[in-house]
């Protein structure tokens, strides 16, 4: 029989990790509904394509919409290439932007964004506390939805290979791919996100803090990673992607999604915002969808670190922007963050709020959150790290270059852009 | 012309590439000379809906004092020229001196980001830039020696590649030569191998990328030499076959030298556009196998966070060099064309 | 004696057919499977079981009772109103040649008329602007143009691409003025027109095919322009090629593709229609002078 973390506990972690702080508020939220403070201000919100985020700034919209002279949203691909300039001259051309753990930090690298204590007092003081992002006290930013990587695993194959519980350390991930490979069910059971770039850095990020690796030595910008642990994780990788399909590192979430929808992949490391997609009736069939499960991101030991990155999106106000602007805007957006949103849109992602019901797809997130994953690190030098990580990995992956050259490859090509960027001298 | 008429003629051209190329370029020039301030990191806690953890973040103010003296930054000089993402003098120096072979001080060199993307821009401009030449001029004598009601359809669909914009022409051939995919599963069952794929290895990834730089670039050199044809002087053909030339004599003889002011062209069009070959890395997402000089610039501009412009204006103007470099024979043959006309 | 050597199929003249027969194929294959493909569902047209479902549409029919499905066509242009960024793109396109044109054949004949050695540096310096990466370019532009606030507007971006775009133009436009004799417009001269009348009512008439030619290129530029429009328009002024990339998805989530695939057959097909059209105006143009390069 096949044990698993069990879909009451993981919902019930949700559940605390949403209720944190609503319990310590002594007014209804009915009161504040549809506070959208000054009235005849614009609001102007820069955001990235996502349907939830369609969704929070939709409701902000229709919430208050009447109460401003004007207001626009632009949700672009392009917003994070964008948000530095838009928010740099006075006035902003946005007052909001919609941001995730990397993109606060590129942000607040410029100093573009402002403290929101004053106004979550006044327009938020029934929003969960734990929602509010806060650096030395002052809150930047307020989130409102999660994400991070687990694993996917399709039970029907492991039976067959005769593995009866889900992985849950890398090791054990392994033997699981080898011994469906020997039974002749699949050659490339293994789905990982290794496209070069933005992903196979990713990827190398989540083995990384599974064996406890730091990116930077303590209070520093000098990059730490040529370590035992980044070498562990170069090998877990290397490990990992034996089994995974020979053109990996073209891979990323569309077609590693369309792999295991098409039922050629029995384990996957692939985003939770891709477990509603994967788990309903469109694109896959009965057989691939009722066998799928999510469960936390594996670790190097039984019960250690998941591999895997926290993260959230939230929405911060600009600096550069009359403050009675910033404060319409705070509360048209704080105004969208209820239950009513988030029923209409409960499957649209992992919501922080309350209403939220997790369904099978918020699994494999919550089971990974409360097996203690650490969040996207917010380090301003960060974004170096990992755009060198992303360029200087594909060498090893393709087995021209041993780890240790590669880490120390990467740290060079960090080292030279960390001087550029001031971070080292 | 007169000095003032050919002002006034050329003002409006000379302002728009003035004000939103020129002044770009120089100042892109005058930003790669100089990097950052030094950022000031404090420690700080960080709390989120995942607990609270130690974290630095950059001072606003204490930096802001720092660049109160000179806000394009510190001046390096050529020094993020010669760094490890451009020129690298340092590091081939060192290979050079710790290498015991040259075939490894080779793979120390092309292993230093710029000196890979110029292997593989090099390679690229210089095995498709004459094939599409030849293949052009080849294509459009062949057309042109159709019959009449063939030429018209034929000319258009020898259009099509070039029409199409390559964010998405790429992409297409993508996914077709995904191993699920026609031409993929086609050439599996070719080579009788269902394991091989084009976008595995790194030599199979160069000629996808070629192929489809040939394919994507062939029309523009085809329509170029068609047109050109419609112009050979007829009765310098006709006394040609009838002092007894044969096909391959008229063609080498009468056509080509008649078209070599079109190959000038087209070459210089063809060199300046492969240089700067970019939008099929990404579409065919070959980054692990092949980059390019641009698309280490796009990669400095959008994938670093904070953008690097220092960097990026760098490999600008190395590129433009570059381009420049590979240039100078054809521009020394239109000096000379350009004086002889002015006579 | 010569029509029978024409006509003659000798081992030649068979290559160069069956070399110009396997280019259109390959030319327009890729175009014909695109086009039938979007009339099928996802699961066919990117089938990992086996790429001849896209061919019978096996998943089509099981998902929407016929082989054929409009529902891409649908999505893209009804659901996610790809009609206002066609929309979009039909006025940058009309402004962009209109302007390039303009400018490019007054300084394009103003180069090809004058004698002067500053002419000649003028057309290197455009090489030179030509050699730039378009996204460096780009990339310096967005801060200016948030502070001027003037970022997010058509007409921003019809500038940037009619500006771009003119070192080539003024390239091909001179070389097309060259190749009209000089008594031309000397003659117009000696009768008593000024520079300009002679080269608006004389040398443009005569140069019709070549401005055809100049303005299909600067068609193409700004039609399937992405890095400028994508990185210089706002949500609701996107053009036709950046929407069609916010159909991919990202990392995190699902895009949808079929209607990408719509919306790319929905954008070829206007090129399609206007090269049909164009095409022996674009031939004579590019004879008329391309020969002088």
């Amino acid at each position: 029989m096949l044990r698993f973390k069990t879909t009451v506990a993981s919902a019930a972690f949700l559940k605390k990790l949403i209720m944190t702080g609503a319990a310590t508020t002594l007014i209804s939220s009915a009161a504040f509904a549809k506070d959208c403070g000054p009235s005849d201000q614009s609001i102007r919100i820069l955001a990235s394509d996502f349907p939830a985020i369609h969704a929070v700034a939709g409701t902000a919209e229709e919430n208050c919409a009447a109460n401003a002279s004007e207001f626009t949203r632009n949700h672009t691909t392009e917003a994070r290439q964008i948000m530095n300039a838009a928010l740099t001259p006075n006035p902003a051309e946005y007052t909001s932007v919609i941001v995730a753990n990397s993109t606060l930090t590129q942000l607040m690298n410029d100093g573009l964004v402002r403290p929101l204590n004053g106004l979550v007092e006044k327009y938020g003081a029934d929003l969960p506390k734990n929602l509010m992002i806060t650096i030395d006290g002052n809150i930047m930013a307020v989130a409102f939805m999660a994400n991070s990587q687990h694993l996917f695993s399709r039970k029907d194959v492991l039976e067959k290979a005769g593995i009866n519980n889900i992985p849950s350390t890398y090791s054990d991930m392994v033997a699981a791919a080898q011994a469906i490979r020997e039974a002749g069910i699949m050659e490339y059971p293994i789905v990982m996100n290794m496209k070069t770039g933005w992903n196979v850095g990713e990827s190398f990020n989540l083995a990384f803090l599974a064996h406890g690796g730091e990116f930077f030595k303590a209070g520093t910008a000098e990059p730490s990673v040529n370590s035992e642990a980044g070498i562990a994780a170069l090998n877990t990788l290397k490990a990992l992607v034996e089994y995974a399909h020979p053109d990996h590192l073209t891979q990323a979430s569309n077609e590693t999604q369309a792999i295991w929808e098409a039922g050629e992949a029995a384990l996957g490391i692939m985003w939770g915002s891709r477990g509603s997609v994967i788990l309903d009736n469109e694109g896959s069939s009965e057989q691939v969808t009722s066998n799928t499960v999510l469960s936390s991101a594996p670790s190097v030991e039984p019960g250690g670190i998941p591999g895997a990155t926290l993260w959230w999106d939230g929405f911060t106000i600009s600096k550069n922007v009359p403050d009675a602007e910033a404060e319409a805007t705070f509360a048209a957006l704080a105004s969208a963050l209820n239950a009513d949103m988030v029923a209409a849109n409960n499957d649209d992602a992992i919501w922080l709020l309350e209403g939220f019901k997790p369904g099978a797809a918020a699994e494999g997130v919550s089971a990974t959150a409360q097996g203690g994953a650490a969040p996207y690190p917010m380090l301003p030098q960060i974004g170096l790290l990992h755009n060198a990580l992303g360029a200087e990995l594909a060498d090893f992956l393709k087995g021209n270059e041993s780890a240790e050259k590669a880490l120390a490859d990467v740290e060079a090509a960090y080292v030279t852009a960390a001087k550029e960027a001031g971070f080292l001298k | 012309m007169k000095h003032r008429t050919f002002f006034w003629f050329i003002l409006p051209t000379l302002s728009a590439m003035l004000l939103f190329i020129a002044i770009p370029i120089v100042s892109t020039f005058v930003q790669s000379l100089f990097i950052q301030h030094e950022q000031v990191l404090i420690l700080s806690k960080n709390c989120g809906p995942f607990g609270c953890s130690e974290t630095t973040s950059v001072d606003i103010e204490a930096t802001k004092e720092l660049r109160q003296g000179s806000h394009l930054g510190k001046f390096n000089g050529v020094g993020t020229y010669l760094n490890r993402s451009h020129l690298a003098f340092v590091e081939v120096g060192n290979a050079w001196v710790a290498s015991k072979t040259f075939s490894g001080f080779l793979n120390e060199v092309l292993d230093l980001p710029f000196y890979g993307a110029l292997m593989f821009t090099l390679t690229y401009t210089a095995v498709v830039t004459p094939l599409v030449l030849l293949l052009g001029l080849a294509i459009a004598i062949g057309v042109n020696g159709l019959p009449n009601m063939m030429k018209g359809p034929s000319i258009f669909v020898s259009l099509l590649p070039f029409l199409v914009t390559p964010l998405v022409g790429s992409l297409i051939l993508f996914w077709m030569v995904d191993g699920d995919g026609i031409i993929g599963a086609t050439i599996q069952l070719i080579f009788n191998d269902p394991n091989l794929s084009l976008k595995a290895s790194t030599g199979l990834t160069w000629t996808m990328l070629i192929v489809y730089g040939i394919w994507h670039t062939l029309p523009f050199s085809f329509i170029v030499f068609y047109a050109g044809l419609q112009t050979v002087p007829v009765d310098t053909l006709e006394a040609a076959q009838i002092d007894g030339a044969t096909k391959w004599q008229r063609t080498f003889y009468v056509v080509v030298p008649h078209l070599v002011p079109l190959i000038s062209f087209v070459t210089l069009m063809l060199l300046m556009d492969n240089f700067r070959v970019f939008e099929p890395i990404v579409s065919f997402s070959a980054e692990a196998h092949a980059r390019s000089l641009s698309w280490i610039i796009f990669n400095d501009l959008r994938e670093s966070g904070n953008p690097l412009y220092g960097s990026a204006g760098a490999t600008s103007m190395l590129t433009i060099i570059g381009v420049v470099l590979l240039l100078i024979p054809v521009l020394i043959r239109t000096w000379r064309d350009f004086k002889l006309r002015s006579l | 004696m010569s029509r029978t050597a024409r006509t003659r199929i000798t081992f030649v003249s068979t290559l160069s057919f069956s070399l110009v027969a396997l280019w259109l194929l390959i030319a327009a294959f890729p175009f014909a499977w695109t086009f039938w493909g979007s009339f099928k569902v996802q699961s066919d047209f990117f089938s990992k079981a086996d790429w001849m479902y896209a061919l019978w549409g096996t998943n089509t029919i099981k998902e929407t009772g016929n082989s054929f499905t409009g529902s891409g066509y649908h999505g893209a242009w009804i659901v996610e109103g790809f009609w206002k960024n066609f929309l979009n793109s039909g006025i940058v396109v009309l402004f962009t040649v209109i302007i390039s044109v303009t400018f490019g054949t007054l300084g394009g004949y103003a180069l090809a008329r004058s004698g002067f050695r500053y002419a000649f540096w003028i057309l290197m310096a455009a090489l030179v602007f030509r050699a730039m990466p378009h996204i460096t370019l780009v990339s310096g532009y967005l801060l200016p143009f948030f502070e001027w606030n003037i970022w997010g507007y058509l007409p921003t971006t019809i500038i940037v691409l009619v500006a771009m775009n003119q070192p080539f133009t003024i390239w091909m436009l001179h070389s097309f003025f060259l190749n009209v004799p000089k008594d031309m417009d000397e003659s117009a001269m000696v009768d008593g027109c000024t520079r300009f009348e002679a080269f608006r009512y004389v040398i443009v008439p005569v140069m019709w095919p070549g401005v055809i030619t100049t303005a299909l290129f600067s068609f193409l530029l700004a039609y399937n322009d992405f890095t400028v429009t994508v990185m210089l328009l706002s949500e609701e002024n996107e053009t036709i090629i950046p929407a069609i990339n916010s159909f991919l998805g990202t990392t995190q989530v699902e895009g949808k593709v079929m209607y990408a695939v719509a919306a790319v057959v929905s954008v070829t097909a206007p090129i399609l229609v206007l090269v049909l059209f164009f095409q022996r105006q674009i031939v004579s143009g590019l004879t008329a002078g391309a020969v002088k390069g």
